[in-house]
């Protein structure tokens, strides 16, 4: 394979490469995105994966154009059906927008109006992007109800959201992104806000729509969990960048980074012997306004050794690329805590 | 409903039994306030004044004074001590002043708070902004008697581009009516023009960052549509029940300061006349008037407020 270069791909449904976003903010310049380079195909789910704050979810809203502000920016490209999303003026993004790429957002319970209907936001949508009357788009937006699996679609049309529990809220919230079938659909943590037997279903939802649409699916999440369920790829983000990308076996099975290690470390596991204590990566993200020089990882990484103060490249050197300077072999050797993978020292229990 | 009218007219007693009792209580506390004396005049002699006190009741013990009032205020009898004129009669002649002081200024007010409420959050941080607040911070301190005197000095003594005060009613000549209130309008809503273009400034820089305001950005709809069905729907609902209970307040003698500095001959002009004249009966029924109208207006803002949010129900609680 060698080191993956960067070459826009017209096969790919969205190719993005080397994109970067920049806040003002008062504590200085915050370099949210820093450089990452993925792509998606028609009929995937192509998982990102972080903690909070690492970029993940300003990444997937860059793409739809919704952190863009007087302190926001931009570099890289986006490219889209041919069409460069970072460099689209509004009015190209605002008909590409619910149409064409569509997201759902973390948390139903604020992420719906509170005083329209939900019909009612559900038709506006519709509206903006099909010729439609109000009583079509009105039937349409409850055959969208009744396909996310909603009972009684058409008086639910009438409910305000405040009317509905959290799973349904979500639901209307998928079905909004259905509305005029796009044919990308990234979903920034959908599941976070839900209890698990929601979060299943309404990753059932997002695996149909994945088959029945053939529509490509970005799933923005921090829970290794969840990912496992859905994502045919993984890009794992850290402080802006991305540290791994790989399809899903090869990051559950030969993950290369150690923040790779660490995140898998602490999936709660039912079919292992209970640890004493979940383990957890030490340390917090770092300030992206102050990224650490060199490996962005190595203030909390056990195996930092003198090298690390250098920014190691995403380089392929065992089957998918990682950033990280120690060798393949090293990492078998590091990888293993206590018969499983996982980030040795902080503050990890024993088993 | 019912239950929510229901309450709503008990706590309506409530308050007016309150407000009346206060208001009686003060006047029977002020000094030089003893209505006999005032209405005998300086030179009375002590007979006439006693005459007077039994004829008109002074006599009698303070809860049945306020029971005689009360009663003569509902029956419509009561009559003001120094003009010994029907105050009800009074009050009917000069509502049509204020009620059009009151809804012409709090039209003006309304719209262009929301005006200014809207550039200022859509150019926040701009010049545009930052002008309208300091616009706003002089408008809301500057008293409506200096601002009516310094208007009436210079738009109706030294341009007469406006009559200098005085009120016509709107049934003799229209256009007269307005050429009168142009000013009074523009005075008394200065003051509201600079606190609800703030308040919904703010309510907009808030409602901008609401989630679902992203999520009508990601449904692909005009940014023209996000701001005026989205922002501006949600962030109006507050600035609706500000103004309703502001309108309330206004005619329930809110305006008197631009009354009678513009000479309106309305309701709030009689009460601060009858205020100065320490005449009870009809100072009870202006005060009366304005709990009343506060207290109807806001339970209508109630119902406007549940019809605004559906998150709001009226029989809760």
């Amino acid at each position: 394979m060698g080191s993956r270069q960067p070459t826009p791909n017209a096969d790919h449904l969205l190719e993005v490469e080397d994109l970067r976003v920049a806040f003002r903010t008062e504590d200085g310049v915050v370099q949210a995105v820093d450089g990452v380079s993925f792509h998606v195909d028609a009929g995937e789910v192509l998982a990102i994966v972080g903690e909070s704050g690492c970029g993940k979810s300003v990444t997937g809203m860059t793409l739809m154009g919704l952190t863009r502000s007087p302190n926001a920016r931009f570099a890289g490209r986006a490219t889209f059906d041919g069409q460069d999303l970072v460099s689209a003026s509004d009015e190209q993004l605002r008909r590409i927008r619910g149409a064409e790429i569509a997201m759902v957002f973390q948390d139903p319970m604020c992420s719906l109006n509170p005083v329209q209907r939900v019909g009612t936001q559900i038709a506006e949508q519709l509206r903006a992007h099909n010729e439609l009357d109000k009583d079509a788009a009105t039937e349409r937006a409850r055959g969208l109800l009744e396909r996310v699996g909603i009972p009684r679609p058409a008086e639910r049309l009438r409910a305000f959201p405040h009317e509905l529990s959290g799973g349904m809220r979500q639901r209307v919230m998928i079905a909004m992104a259905l509305s005029c079938d796009p044919r990308l659909l990234i979903a920034d943590e959908p599941t976070t806000a839900l209890d698990v037997t929601i979060q299943a279903q309404i990753l059932e939802e997002v695996r149909q729509l994945r088959e029945e649409t053939g529509a490509g699916v970005i799933l923005i999440t921090h829970d290794l969990g969840v990912v496992a369920d859905v994502a045919d790829r993984i890009a794992v983000m850290y402080a802006g960048q991305i540290v791994e990308q790989g399809t899903l076996d090869e990051i559950f099975y030969d993950p290369q980074h150690p923040y790779t290690w660490g995140l898998l470390g602490s999936i709660a596991r039912v079919d292992r012997p209970r640890p004493a204590r979940l383990p957890a990566i030490a340390g917090t993200p770092p300030s992206l306004a102050n990224p650490p020089h060199g490996c962005r990882f190595r203030p909390r990484c056990p195996h930092a050794f003198a090298q690390c103060s250098e920014l190691p490249p995403l380089e392929t050197r065992a089957g998918h690329p990682d950033r990280c300077w120690l060798t393949p072999q090293e990492k078998r050797e590091k990888r293993e805590v206590a018969g499983q993978i996982g980030l040795a020292g902080g503050e990890v229990a024993a088993a | 409903m019912t239950r929510f009218v229901i309450r709503r007219l008990i706590s309506m007693v409530l308050v007016l039994f309150a407000i009346s009792v206060l208001t009686f209580l003060i006047f029977q506390v002020i000094p030089n306030g003893d209505p006999a004396q005032r209405m005998a005049g300086r030179l009375s002699t002590p007979e006439t004044v006693a005459a007077i006190r039994r004829t008109w009741g002074f006599d009698d013990p303070i809860w049945q004074q306020y029971l005689t009032t009360m009663k003569k205020i509902f029956t419509g009898e009561v009559i003001s001590y120094t003009q010994q004129v029907n105050v009800l009669d009074q009050i009917w002649q000069d509502l049509p002043a204020t009620l059009s002081l009151a809804i012409g200024a709090g039209i003006i007010w309304f719209v262009m708070g929301v005006l200014f409420g809207v550039l200022s959050a859509l150019r926040a941080g701009h010049f545009t902004d930052r002008a309208l607040t300091v616009a706003a911070l002089v408008g809301v301190s500057t008293p409506v008697f200096l601002l009516g005197a310094v208007a009436l000095y210079f738009f109706a003594f030294k341009v007469q581009l406006f009559p200098n005060g005085g009120y016509v009613p709107l049934t003799q000549d229209p256009v007269d009516w307005l050429y009168h209130l142009i000013l009074p309008w523009l005075c008394l809503s200065v003051l509201f023009i600079g606190i609800y273009s703030r308040v919904l400034r703010s309510n907009l820089l808030d409602t901008m960052s609401e989630d679902y305001v992203r999520t009508a950005r990601a449904k692909g709809i005009s940014e023209r549509r996000v701001l005026v069905r989205h922002v501006l729907r949600n962030s109006l609902i507050p600035i609706v029940a500000l103004w309703s209970l502001d309108f309330a307040a206004v005619i329930g003698g809110g305006a008197i300061l631009t009354e009678s500095v513009f000479n309106l001959q309305g309701v709030g002009q009689y009460a601060a006349e009858s205020i100065h004249q320490l005449d009870v009966p009809p100072v009870m029924v202006v005060v009366m008037l304005g709990a009343f109208a506060v207290v109807i207006l806001s339970a209508i803002t109630d119902v406007i407020f549940a019809l605004l949010d559906p998150r709001i129900r009226l029989t809760g609680s």
